[in-house]
């Protein structure tokens, strides 16, 4: 019989490997296929649509005969995890063996990349712009107005950049999609490299992801003939999280430091090598086929509300029952997500609060859980959807301490180009201990006789300390050069707002020693 | 010519011909050797016609490259957002004294594998739900 296991990274860091190499012993016919994204049961098992997880080496020999009950899941496709999805970028997840080029064409694969090469250009990329496609990647710009401002540059050398430097914690559609199906990103970026002139294409990931880097030189190679003359190439970061802003990315793919720039000029004028340059996120070269492919602009158009379009990749992560990938069109509540989709937390303890966007995206309070997934009903609350991870955290979560990890996670990762990102993350930090430790004491230099305009009193209360981190965050906000500066004030300001009792009075041993040695 | 000055300049051939060479480079330096060193940075600058601070500058700006050898194996435990909610502070101390002095542990931030963390990564070998338990158990089976 056929046994399809999963050799996505995820299934493989759960044991997919020792479960296949187990089924192989009987002399079983093991498929390798990419991931359902349901991964709370991986690693799965399928055979003949029927599936089993999460399966460990022992229960080999029940699912052989049919049994082991307890883990069956029946049809993996009437599954309701699986059935209440939309699937367009993730289709195939699931479903196909993710290098073979076989596969990838009877499902479909290829269908827009034909199509795109009988149409004009300028034809391919209105109808990008009429789907009303946007940037996945977080800041949800228009896809087809980009392309066109690379299009119209009159330099006659353009790129291709894809964004596949999934930073952000709680996200994991890039690596899943990189893994599980290379020749839709493949596809999706020979059409954006036809649409707008460009002769190179690159991939740049992280570090951090060996199997996608793998999946994806190993896919390139067998796709060559097919997007000749087009070079496509995967380069690797060397863990910089600030890489993931696309000038430090590009500056980086120079085999620069991932420095920021100042924008203007824009990538799209003057990008990678100086010259015109598309720079897209993984998920959004992913949803081009799909639209290239008959009518499927107008399909995609009909999905998602207002002006959020089309379907998103949803990441269900941290402390989550059922996490996974759930691909949804736009306008999902939080609360379907997290309690019907997702089951609830793993510990079974009650939701405190739920990360959206990554690490740089705002703490959402259970009593907002009804904003609807799109971008404008996420930034009107002050928040953001980001790359669309979703980490859920139990009420044992500490938040001033999540407070105080984003300050020292931008501390650690800032590039260093911009004072309000630089300098500021490391006084964040600084204002956060001080209100978990009850406020400021007058330093030694203060107290030093010559410093006779200091201040006369015991320095700052925490909540004066409050006031000075949230004139920080501002300047943050406003000042910084990129999203890391600049998003850094979501986490921070919306855990002071919602659980302030996380920030105060924290450390009140630690301010009795303060003033038993001061 | 020494074996080091000799192994560098085939890898800057290898690369010479790509836009912006010097990350791959770095990257297959390091794997060579371990870290990039003063030495390997004079050639590298050499070898592309840029200045040792241009190398140095890239080489120290990112996580991934180390200046000094450690013959240490190195366990990389994710400690951002969402492994945090699943509990992976709750282990570190366990997993430094399995460590001790015999095994590095490095702190990253995302593996990708945000549903079932906490999550530990051995050169390309990724391990998921891990306890206290099963991080010390991959700490000490790192080689």
């Amino acid at each position: 019989m056929i046994v399809r296991i999963s050799d996505d990274a995820l299934a493989l860091a759960c044991g997919a490997d020792a479960v296949a190499e187990a089924f192989a012993k009987k002399g079983h016919e093991v498929h390798r296929v990419s991931s359902w994204g349901m991964h709370w049961l991986e690693p799965l098992v399928e055979v003949n649509g029927v599936g089993w997880g999460p399966v460990t080496t022992d229960r080999v020999d029940e699912i052989c005969d049919g049994k082991a009950d307890d883990i069956c899941i029946g049809p993996v496709e009437a599954h309701p995890f699986i059935a209440g999805q939309q699937r367009l970028t993730f289709a195939r997840a699931g479903k196909t063996r993710p290098t073979s080029i076989d596969d990838y064409e009877a499902t479909g694969g290829w269908e827009g990349w034909k199509r795109a090469r009988t149409m004009d250009p300028a034809d391919i990329i209105r109808e990008v712009t009429e789907s009303g496609l946007r940037g996945r990647g977080g800041a949800g710009f228009p896809a087809g107005i980009k392309w066109k401002t690379v299009a119209d540059a009159k330099n006659p050398r353009k790129y291709v950049v894809v964004n596949a430097d999934e930073g952000d914690s709680g996200t994991f559609a890039d690596r899943m999609l990189m893994e599980g199906d290379p020749f839709q990103l493949i596809e999706g970026m020979a059409i954006a490299a036809y649409a707008v002139g460009a002769q190179t294409a690159y991939i740049y990931t992280r570090s951090e992801y060996p199997h996608a880097i793998a999946k994806m030189e190993e896919a390139i190679r067998k796709a060559a003939p097919i997007i000749s003359p087009l070079h496509m190439e995967v380069r690797t970061g060397a863990g910089a999280y600030v890489c993931g802003e696309e000038t430090s990315l590009l500056n980086s793919l120079e085999g620069k430091r991932g420095e920021v720039r100042a924008k203007p000029p824009l990538p799209a004028l003057e990008g990678f090598m100086g010259c015109p340059t598309v720079v897209n996120n993984v998920l959004t070269m992913a949803a081009i086929p799909h639209i290239l492919a008959e009518g499927g602009a107008e399909e995609y158009a009909k999905l998602g509300i207002d002006r959020s379009k089309g379907t998103m990749p949803i990441q269900i992560a941290g402390n989550i029952k059922h996490g996974g990938l759930y691909e949804v069109a736009f306008g999902i509540p939080l609360s379907k997500l997290i309690y019907d989709i997702g089951g609830g937390t793993q510990s079974g303890r009650p939701v405190k609060a739920v990360q959206v966007g990554g690490p740089l995206g705002a703490y959402i309070h259970p009593d907002q859980f009804d904003i609807p997934f799109d971008y404008e009903a996420y930034a009107q609350a002050d928040a953001l959807i980001g790359h669309a991870g979703i980490t859920v955290f139990d009420d044992t979560a500490d938040m001033g301490a999540m407070a105080r990890f984003a300050m020292e996670f931008c501390a650690a990762e800032s590039c260093g180009k911009c004072t309000p990102c630089r300098i500021g993350a490391v006084r964040g930090v600084e204002i956060i201990d001080r209100i978990r430790h009850g406020g400021r004491k007058r330093d030694t230099i203060e107290l030093a006789p010559v410093m006779h305009n200091a201040p006369k009193d015991a320095g700052r209360l925490p909540e004066q300390e409050v006031g000075l981190l949230t004139d920080l965050c501002e300047t943050m906000k406003f000042g910084s050069l990129c999203a890391l500066g600049g998003f850094t004030p979501y986490p921070v300001m919306s855990a002071l707002k919602h659980w302030p009792e996380d920030f105060f009075g924290k450390g009140q041993e630690q301010k009795a020693l303060d003033e038993t040695t001061a | 010519m020494s074996s080091k000055e000799q192994k560098i300049g085939e890898i800057i051939a290898e690369h010479h011909g790509r836009e912006g060479p010097l990350l791959p480079i770095l990257h297959d330096v390091q794997k060579e050797f371990g870290f990039v060193d003063a030495e390997a940075e004079t050639l590298i600058a050499k070898g592309l016609n840029l200045t040792r601070a241009d190398v140095h500058g890239v080489v120290s700006f990112y996580h991934d490259f180390h200046q000094q050898p450690d013959p240490r194996p190195e366990v990389q435990i994710c400690r951002a957002e969402a492994c945090k909610a699943r509990g992976v502070e709750a282990l570190m101390a366990d997993a430094e004294t399995a460590a001790g002095n015999r095994v590095k542990l490095k702190t990253v931030y995302c593996l990708g594998l945000c549903s079932v963390g906490p999550n530990a990564r051995v050169g390309d070998d990724l391990h998921a739900r891990l306890d206290a338990a099963g991080l010390t158990k991959v700490i000490e089976n790192a080689r």
